[in-house]
């Protein structure tokens, strides 16, 4: 409970902002340190085979030159596989960098060359030279897809639920048949910040750690078990983190080449990947999905059947929640699923904003239009027919579910009542234009967090969790949190970040930090206010000598009787009074009985106005309104930023992202930014965000559901099928390019 | 033919003036500005997304225009006038752009935001942030995978609205033709 609500609640700008547009916020590549070397990676130009031979010998030879490390000569490191997995890895062997002379993929790291400075290190990779032998590959999901199957171990917390009902007989009875395939391209995280580590290095043996990672702990364990180190011996601070959106979740390579030449070498490193290097690691699964819905004659659903095969490597088995969707939205009482995965020559697929979620809805809410036109039905209608109150995966009660009031609120704010129907019935000049719409989910979570709040002898409460702000504004709703809790103005509160020494969290990830770690904050604050009554009772003359703790209240930095506001003490001058600075550290858990018996998931509904010229088939997308039930809201102006973010990608995810393989050299072609489409200024307008209210006691101590994946998850359907409705092509591979639309 | 390699030792003295002071720097004929600003003289505010010119994030003023710092050599610098995300406030005073930026939360993770900033600085001193549409087509060489450009666009439209009349060009603007 949070005793005041100045803060939580209110409109507040990022306490990390002003170090932020001022170039002070650093980055993992950017901490300094003394005789720093700097690393390059030399990356595989074959997609499968080994490295015949690999002559290091003209690099070695160039002055500034340290080492080159390749296979043959990599340090020793932790012999079992297991030591190299990670908190959130998938079943299967994690890839060792350097480990032998095999080939996985295609920009596999093969060598890194360490020199005294970036330019001479990159030089030398340049003269790396490299003999291969290649070995046949695929790459081409298409041609794997036969062999498809269903992994033998499950993720933890993917896999699908249980099929009910008969689903196939269902289908074949029903008057209305919806069944289709529906596609969506790789992708890549593309954070601005590249991937980088710098490993500061001192003769005592201990190494400090700056991580490009959305989980500095689940870093300090991987370079603790990986390289035979006690983790008291490895810290790892990263205070800011240039976008993660899934891409820092499980270490990346460079974090293991960084601090394999470290500690070879004894000296600093600091490596970064280039951006083509960015596509050499994680990514969205290429992802395809078959669909069929069966409908009674008014559209009410009775069969469902998602079976979706997803591209993955062959050393990991990656899973996410693509097909569970299917059965959770609406109601049926005949649904299967199946999630399948192809073994292709790449390295493993990961989470990427809202992992499997996207894809899956991009399915289902593709269908849900398709089936709302075979059946006249306007799309919302439809929804509504077959909404469903309850978790129909599970049987469970939802803690609350406001998805009525989204689809409401979000169809009176766009106008969605003046639709006509009728596909390419509505136009402006030479654009056709089109209105569509999609609902959107994602669960949400709390995991163990703990967080510590110490009134520091200034009068300042320091707030301190190991857990990382990727963009996501978690400074600041820890910090509305903290002086909501102790009574004190924003300025007057200190939020820590981002560093192994700080009290446990789990990776930033799923939406799930601003409850867990919030709710944390929340549960030391109540402590802190505890100790420091006692502290202030035991003041010489203190008038809160008898008081408890239900009859005194913080506010305006100073802790009063309730009764009497005169009789009061600064916590300026409770913090002098003690010989050291009063804590409190909490850990949230999970409620488990609260899990067992009810479920708890975000909501959305997307309206999407696209032109489309009629003759040159370029897209435009006008308006997009997202209307948002997430439990309660600690920042509507960050709240409302991560949602506009998540549109934003949903933008890109429908019309523009897609890694494109030459499955001849199984070889990305469009690795950068120029070539790899992300949208841009030009393509990001008119987005308005609404959230309805929605209070919910149960899902988290706060009532928080978390808003960091749903603005993406309905978005890249609506723009479809508000495609279709302006030229009545319905494009089921995403991106939606012109091609596809005038073909 | 010779070609010049990484671990050559010849530098050429470079002077310019950075952020209000002057600078005179030894670099080889390589290196490019972004590296040397980042690496040699610690102004690690302009961001390297790309290197490649691709992405915005390195984005500083020279002589006044917004430019690629990954795009520049060092030793092209000779004379110039280079201001980075560092340079713009003044006396603990942050530029006005910089204060709109925080206030329409135009930032997420902050990689973007200096390069960001310096374009949007520009923009509004060219001119060339007189509607939202003009802003959003004028930034879009500056990538934000936060997806926060309906912020940048507001922030950045109601400075150059507070600027009133767009400024004319800097000087060294006037000698390159169209």
């Amino acid at each position: 409970m949070i005793a005041n609500d100045l803060n939580v609640g209110a409109p507040r700008s990022r306490i990390d902002g002003p170090a932020k547009v001022t170039g002070q916020a650093t980055y993992a590549a950017e901490f300094p340190a003394t005789d720093l070397t700097h690393g390059y990676i030399v990356s595989s130009a074959i997609a499968k085979g080994t490295i015949a031979d690999i002559d290091t010998s003209e690099a070695e030879a160039l002055a500034g030159v340290l080492k080159v490390f390749t296979h043959e000569n990599r340090p020793r490191t932790a012999w079992f596989s297991s030591n190299y997995e990670d908190q959130v890895g998938p079943p299967g062997k994690p890839f060792q960098p350097l480990y032998d002379d095999s080939i996985l993929y295609s920009g596999q790291p093969i060598a890194l060359v360490v020199a005294e400075t970036f330019e001479i290190a990159r030089q030398a990779a340049a003269l790396v030279r490299v003999r291969y032998v290649a070995a046949v590959h695929i790459t081409d999901l298409e041609a794997a897809r036969s062999d498809a199957y269903e992994p033998p171990t499950k993720r933890s917390g993917m896999a699908p639920p249980s099929s009910r009902g008969d689903a196939q007989k269902a289908f074949s009875e029903a008057p209305l048949r919806v069944s289709q395939e529906y596609a969506i391209a790789a992708e890549y995280h593309n954070p601005m910040e590249p991937h980088a580590t710098t490993v500061v290095w001192n003769a005592e043996g201990n190494i400090v750690v700056h991580d490009k990672t959305q989980g500095v702990l689940n870093s300090q364990a991987y370079v603790a078990n990986v390289f035979g180190l006690s983790k008291k011996n490895v810290r790892v601070i990263s205070p800011f983190v240039g976008g993660g959106f899934g891409s820092g979740l499980r270490p990346q390579h460079q974090l293991f080449l960084a601090v394999m030449a470290s500690l070879d070498l004894k000296r600093s490193v600091r490596l970064e990947l280039t951006r083509p290097q960015m596509f050499s690691h994680v990514h969205r699964p290429e992802t395809i999905n078959m669909l069929s819905l069966g409908a009674d004659a008014d559209g009410r659903l009775t069969s469902v059947q998602h079976h979706a095969v997803a591209a993955t490597s062959h050393f990991e088995d990656h899973q996410e929640v693509v097909v569970s969707w299917s059965g959770l939205l609406y109601k049926v009482a005949n649904a299967s699923f199946q999630h399948d995965l192809a073994k292709l020559d790449i390295y493993t697929p990961g989470d990427m904003r809202a992992p499997g979620a996207p894809l899956g809805v991009f399915a289902l809410e593709s269908a849900m239009d398709e089936l709302a036109v075979a059946a006249n039905i306007d799309p919302v209608e439809l929804r509504l027919r077959n909404y469903a109150e309850d978790d129909q995966n599970t049987g469970k009660a939802h803690t609350s579910k406001e998805l009525r009031a989204c689809y409401s609120q979000g169809a009176e704010r766009f106008g969605w009542s003046q639709r006509n129907p009728v596909p390419g019935s509505m136009r402006e000049g030479h654009e056709l234009i089109g209105w569509g719409m999609a609902s959107g989910v994602w669960e949400a979570y709390v995991f163990k967090t703990s967080a510590r709040a110490t009134l520091l002898p200034d009068g300042k409460l320091e707030i301190s969790c190991a857990t990382s702000d990727i963009g996501t504004g978690t400074y600041t709703i820890l910090a509305q949190i903290a002086a909501d809790g102790l009574g004190v103005a924003m300025d007057a509160v200190i939020v820590k970040l981002g560093d192994t020494d700080l009290p446990e969290a789990p990776v930033q990830g799923g939406s799930w930090t601003a409850a867990s770690a919030g709710a944390a904050v929340s549960a030391a604050c109540e402590t802190l206010r505890q100790n420091v009554l006692k502290a202030a009772a035991k003041m010489p003359g203190s008038p809160l000598a008898k008081a408890g703790i239900d009859d005194i209240a913080f506010a305006g930095g100073r802790v009063s009787l309730k009764d009497d506001q005169s009789k009061s003490v600064a916590l300026a001058a409770v913090a002098m009074s003690v010989d050291a600075p009063l804590y409190a550290e909490e850990v949230v858990k999970p409620g488990l009985i609260k899990n067992l018996r009810t479920s708890s998931f975000t909501h959305s509904a997307v309206f999407v106005e696209v032109r489309v010229d009629d003759e040159l088939g370029v897209i435009r997308i006008t308006r997009i309104v997202n209307a948002v039930a997430a439990g309660r809201i600690l920042n509507p102006k960050t709240a409302r930023s991560q949602i506009i973010g998540g549109v934003v990608w949903g933008i890109g995810m429908a019309l523009h992202e897609e890694a494109m393989t030459d499955h001849r050299v199984g070889r990305i072609m469009n690795r950068s930014l120029a070539e790899y489409h992300v949208p841009v200024n030009a393509d990001v307008q008119g987005i308005e965000v609404i959230f309805v209210d929605e209070t919910d006691s149960q899902v988290s101590p706060l009532g928080v559901k978390g808003l960091g994946e749903i603005g993406i998850v309905g978005t890249a359907a609506a723009i479809a099928n508000a495609i279709h409705h302006a030229t009545g092509k319905r494009i089921r591979s995403l991106p939606i390019t012109i091609d596809k639309l005038l073909g | 033919m010779t070609i010049a390699t990484a671990t050559e030792n010849a530098t050429t003295a470079v002077s310019f003036v950075l952020n209000g002071s002057k600078v005179v720097a030894k670099v080889r004929p390589w290196t490019v500005l972004l590296d040397l600003l980042r690496e040699e003289l610690a102004l690690t505010g302009t961001k390297k997304g790309c290197d490649h010119g691709q992405c915005g994030a390195c984005t500083v003023l020279i002589d006044g225009r917004r430019i690629n710092a990954c795009l520049q050599l060092a030793v092209m610098q000779e004379g110039r006038e280079i201001t980075t995300i560092e340079g713009l406030s003044q006396d603990g005073k942050l530029h006005p752009l910089q204060q709109a930026f925080i206030d329409h939360d135009a930032f997420q993770c902050g990689y973007c935001t200096p390069g960001q900033i310096c374009s949007g600085v520009a923009l509004i001193a060219e001119g060339h942030a007189g509607s939202h549409e003009e802003i959003r087509e004028m930034m879009s060489g500056n990538i934000c995978r936060c997806g926060a450009y309906p912020n940048i666009v507001d922030a950045i439209a109601e400075v150059a609205s507070l600027a009133g009349a767009p400024s004319a060009p800097v000087s060294r603007m006037q000698g390159v033709s169209p």
